[in-house]
């Protein structure tokens, strides 16, 4: 299904704007920032994962030549305890002080505990290993099982979560809570089959190639600058006002470029460091950047955790669902459940269900947001068990799906109902694909054996606030300033929106993404809301603009404003043919008829919609090694709209390819007392380029009615389904249904093993 | 009437009703109400004058961006859901 | 403390002369001493492949080079790819197919794609996914960077 709609900009493909500058070197990221007179910053982090600071001696450190600065968690400002609006998420001030840097105790292994300044890197990493922290170690608990053992340690002294709207007697306990609507006991009665099982998943990282930065200068008027890679300038200011006890006028935020985030730079690390350490050398800018174990170990991952979903099924309908989700939120509560316990079973109609979810807290790294937070991992349990069904009871796969589909008007499972979406059309365009139907040699005669499987995912799609500044040059181009920070070409398809609006090239508008002082609220880059929602903040001031020069056309003319139509690019008189401009041609005669032209658009907008991925993947594997290589994938995906079609499709590769990875070979190997061992890229094997086939993509277009272009978001879904599909696939080939995530050459041997006897 | 969905937590205070037809033309009237029938019930919802933090009203079939203020449609169904952020 | 080396080498053509502590990588020099941010850094222990650099007529992993090594070498980095006459194919290749999303990799890669056609300008796909195995990209997929090279290929 195609939107009807036509175009002039929208749907086509322009470079984007800032691609010169990131395919010549030119582009400043976060640690490109360089500054006259700046120290060098370096964190000491806890060797433990679970450890009471009994002292810290620093003064080793603090004689060393050219350290600067030297601080601990008495040099944070007390931060409020309680639970504040960060737009996308909500945050607890004192929590993310102590996480920031640890107060008492370090919950997990990379909690820093005291920082440096110094005139460069080397020294600075010297001093830190010259203080001495006196540790008293404390057991551990770093799975969600463990943390909820009646003999766990209590991780965050004094924390007493929220169970079922009662205090819990358990200290590990982030939250429990529920969503239930039928009559799920009857729904189990009646059914005639019902299947149920657990899945575990490993915790994951985002992966982003950029480690986290901050450079900042606090000066003597309590004004503080910092510029970092971040998702979202405005957040980080909110959150560093929070952490620093300052008003949020006070600080300023320089979005640099930003070397990958998938939700994982929204949070904020080194940043209040930064700032602190820069005050504390009386105003030199303090530059701190991460290496990669320091990402890995003390950056937020994805949970880990398991999620158990049963199902009945009468009649080929699914009448019943009941889902346990328990994920580990680090060592602070917080983890994505609740996205999780909305997406189980929103691919499907089902009358009676159950969702509990758990936020346990556990001791490793805090988790944040990776694409899609929490819907990966439900997708990976009930997707295998609809497979379960159809095997069980001969059904196909695809029709399964489509028999039982959410559509607007179904209930989901935590409650609301779906407005108009696109599940149906998503899953009638991966079942006439080419792919879906082409046969598949599933013994290929090289000893090795083949499968196919599919699956399907959600993800619901942000809104949010956003604000976009045009103003016309007399050339007839048009600059857009803009809060979004641009992590996958956003700049242009924001950009296209606004030009679509103006009747000019989308290479007529030239996007700026400012600080933020410079622009409007703009909430983050994430939740798959740039293109929708910045996308149209520009698609006001667009029109906004329009007005302006509407009536600036009158006054040319001298005739009244209403008589002014702008229609295809022109502006022109309703009675007097002869009377039209296009936009370019007003656009020069803007001086000597009163001045500039500007706009401004800003929106607070609902969720899109909601966005569905089917994905279709084709695996090989070899049966002496385990070792599976993905032969042919296929992502197939709602996007009501695609403004520039080829990042869309680098979207859904994208997603892929992060999720083809979670399934195969991704997780955070622990050791028993809660160190991670795999923390360098080698170890952790995130996928290359030579694991991967092309990753083929079809897209749908059922357009969101609450968006001018009909734009849904696209950055999210596309990491749902894979590690679900790959779960089938590997059951088509060898017979077997792994449970557990990674699916890794050591669990296809294993499971071959148990199966053969 | 508006339908009002009651958050599994709370439902001990309403004996266990799923859902409440409850009149009201915002929200903020829409959960006197509620209060009205079941007393305590606006402190689990409301804090400072707004959706309690981590807590979103939906008001119809999207969570509301205009708070208590929200005008909520004759058969329109409003459920409290917890806070959802994307990646 | 201790001496810091003195070392003289060409860079994307240009004579430099310059100071160097012994224990820093080429990526820590290129970046902090010489300004050239260009060449980025994802690990700093070789295997993500943004540092990536020709080193006398060889890609590198210039966080696991000492820059006191690069003495009477010859160093090309991103910002010797375009030149006054324009951008190298491939940079043209990689904007006309969207083969960046954040281009944080996009350095290393176009560097590393650079040398893969200097030396097998007909290579296949296979061949290329294998050349750029060595390089990370955790944004893209790598479908389209495969196909910007195999478009330089093509335009060649
Ligand atoms: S920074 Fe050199 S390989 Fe990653
Ligand atoms: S484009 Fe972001 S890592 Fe490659």
């Amino acid at each position: 299904m195609v939107a009807t709609q036509e175009y002039k900009v929208i749907g086509t493909r322009p470079i984007r704007h800032d691609g010169l500058d990131k395919v010549t070197g030119r582009a400043i990221y976060g640690a490109d920032v360089k500054l006259p007179d700046m120290l060098y910053g370096f964190v000491l982090r806890s060797p433990h994962a679970h450890a009471r600071i009994r002292s810290i001696d620093t003064s080793a450190a603090e004689a060393m030549p050219g350290v600067v600065a030297v601080m601990t968690a008495n040099d944070m400002p007390e931060a409020a305890d309680e639970l504040v609006d960060l737009g996308e998420g909500a945050i607890n001030f004192s929590h993310a002080s102590d996480h920031i840097m640890a107060m008492s105790k370090a919950k997990f292994k990379g909690h820093p505990v005291a920082a440096v300044a110094a005139t460069s890197t080397n020294v600075a990493r010297e001093a830190v290993a010259a203080i001495k922290v006196d540790w008293e170690v404390l057991k551990s608990a770093v799975t969600v099982d463990e943390a909820l053992a009646p003999d766990a340690p209590v991780i965050l002294d004094g924390w007493v979560g929220d169970d079922l709207g009662e205090k819990s007697t358990k200290p590990n306990v982030g939250s429990h809570f529920r969503h239930e609507f039928g009559d799920i006991e009857k729904g189990f009665a009646d059914s005639t089959t019902i299947i149920e099982h657990r899945y575990d998943l490993a915790m994951v990282h985002q992966g982003y190639i950029e480690p986290h930065n901050g450079t900042a200068i606090w000066d003597q008027e309590d004004r503080v600058r910092l510029w970092t890679s971040t998702q979202g300038a405005f957040t980080v200011r909110t959150q560093l006002a929070g952490i620093l006890q300052l008003d949020e006028s006070r600080i300023k935020v320089t979005p640099t470029e930003i070397g990958g985030g998938f939700g994982g730079k929204i949070p904020i690390y080194v940043e209040p460091l930064a700032a602190i350490l820069s005050k504390k050398s009386g105003g030199k800018p303090v530059r701190i950047l991460m290496d990669r174990p320091e990402v890995f170990e003390a950056t937020g991952p994805t949970p880990g955790g398991w999620v158990s979903v049963r199902l009945g099924v009468k009649d080929r309908k699914i009448i019943a669902g009941d889902a346990d989700i328990r994920f580990d939120a680090g060592g602070f509560p917080g983890s994505p459940v609740g996205a999780a316990a909305m997406c189980v079973f929103s691919c499907y109609d089902i009358e009676n269900t159950r969702i509990d979810g758990w936020d346990i807290i556990v001791n490793k790294p805090k988790t944040a947001a990776y694409r899609a937070p929490g819907s990966t991992h439900v997708a990976y349990a009930i997707e295998c068990i609809i497979d379960e069904i159809c095997e069980e009871l001969d059904l196909d796969p695809i029709q399964f799906r489509l028999d039982n589909a959410s559509k607007e008007g179904t209930r989901r499972g935590d409650g609301p109902i779906f407005p108009r979406i696109g599940n149906i059309e998503t899953l009638e365009a991966a079942r006439d694909s080419a792919h879906w139907n082409a046969p598949l040699d599933k013994n290929p005669g090289n000893g090795n054996v083949r499968g196919r499987g599919i699956a399907n995912g959600y993800w619901f799609n942000v809104g949010l606030k956003s604000s976009v500044n045009l103003s016309v040059n007399t050339d007839g181009t048009v600059m857009l300033i803009e809060g979004s920070t641009d992590i996958g070409g956003t700049r242009a398809s924001i950009a296209m929106q606004a030009a679509e609006v103006l009747g000019i090239r989308a290479e007529d508008i030239i996007p700026t993404v400012v600080d933020t002082d410079s622009v409007g609220y703009t909430d983050v880059t994430g939740g798959s809301r740039t293109t929708y929602a910045t996308g149209f903040a520009a698609y006001k001031a667009a029109q906004n603009l329009i007005d302006e020069l509407t009536a600036r056309a009158a006054t040319i003319w001298d005739i009244p404003e209403d008589e002014v139509v702008f229609e295809d690019g022109k502006f022109s008189s309703k009675s007097d043919p002869e009377l039209s401009m296009t936009f370019k041609e007003i656009a020069g005669k803007l001086n000597e008829t009163g001045g500039p032209v500007s706009s401004t658009g800003a929106v607070d907008l609902e969720n899109a919609g909601g966005g569905f991925a089917v994905h279709i993947c084709d695996l090989e594997i070899d049966p002496e090694t385990g070792k599976t290589d993905v032969i042919r994938y296929t992502a197939v995906q709602d996007v009501g709209k695609a403004i520039h079609p080829s990042y869309v499709e680098g979207q859904m590769q994208g997603g892929a390819v992060q999720g083809i990875g979670w399934a195969l070979n991704e997780e955070y190997f622990m050791s028993d007392d809660g160190q991670m061992v795999n923390s360098s890229y080698l170890d952790y094997r995130m996928p290359t380029s030579l694991d991967l086939p092309e990753i083929e993509t079809v897209i749908v277009e059922v357009p969101n009615p609450i968006h001018p272009f009909g734009v849904r978001g696209v950055g999210e879904p596309p990491i749902v389904p894979p590690v679900a599909a790959i779960a089938n696939a590997i059951n088509d080939a060898l017979g077997i249904r792994l449970r557990e995530a990674p699916m890794n050459p050591g669990r296809i041997l294993e499971a071959l093993k148990e199966k053969n006897g | 009437m508006a339908r009002v969905f009651i958050p599994f937590a709370l439902r001990k205070m309403t004996g266990g009703a799923t859902d409440v037809q409850i009149a009201g033309a915002t929200l903020r009237e829409v959960i006197d109400n509620l209060e009205e029938m079941f007393p305590g019930i606006k402190e689990r919802l409301v804090q400072d004058d707004r959706i309690k933090v981590g807590m979103e009203a939906v008001v119809g079939e999207q969570p509301t961006r205009e708070g208590l203020r929200a005008k909520v449609a004759e058969d329109a169904e409003v459920h409290f859901i917890p806070h959802i952020a994307g990646g | 403390m201790v001496d810091k080396v003195h070392v003289k080498t060409t860079i994307n053509g240009q004579e430099y002369e310059f100071l160097v502590e012994p224990y820093m990588s080429l990526l820590e020099t290129l970046r902090d001493v010489l300004n050239l941010t260009g060449t980025k850094e994802g690990c700093n222990d070789g295997n993500c492949g943004a540092c990536t650099v020709e080193m006398n007529g060889r890609i590198v992993d210039s966080c696991c080079v000492l820059g006191a090594e690069v003495n009477g070498g010859t160093i090309n980095t991103i910002e010797g790819m375009a030149t006054a006459e324009g951008l190298h194919p491939l940079q043209q290749a990689f904007l006309e197919e969207a083969a960046l999303q954040c281009g944080i990799c996009t350095p290393g890669f176009l560097i590393s794609a650079k040398s893969l056609l200097e030396r097998e300008p007909d290579a296949d796909e296979h061949r290329i996914r294998y050349w750029l195995a060595g390089n990370l990209c955790r944004c893209t997929g790598y479908d389209k960077i495969i196909k910007a090279v195999q478009k330089t290929q093509a335009t060649a």
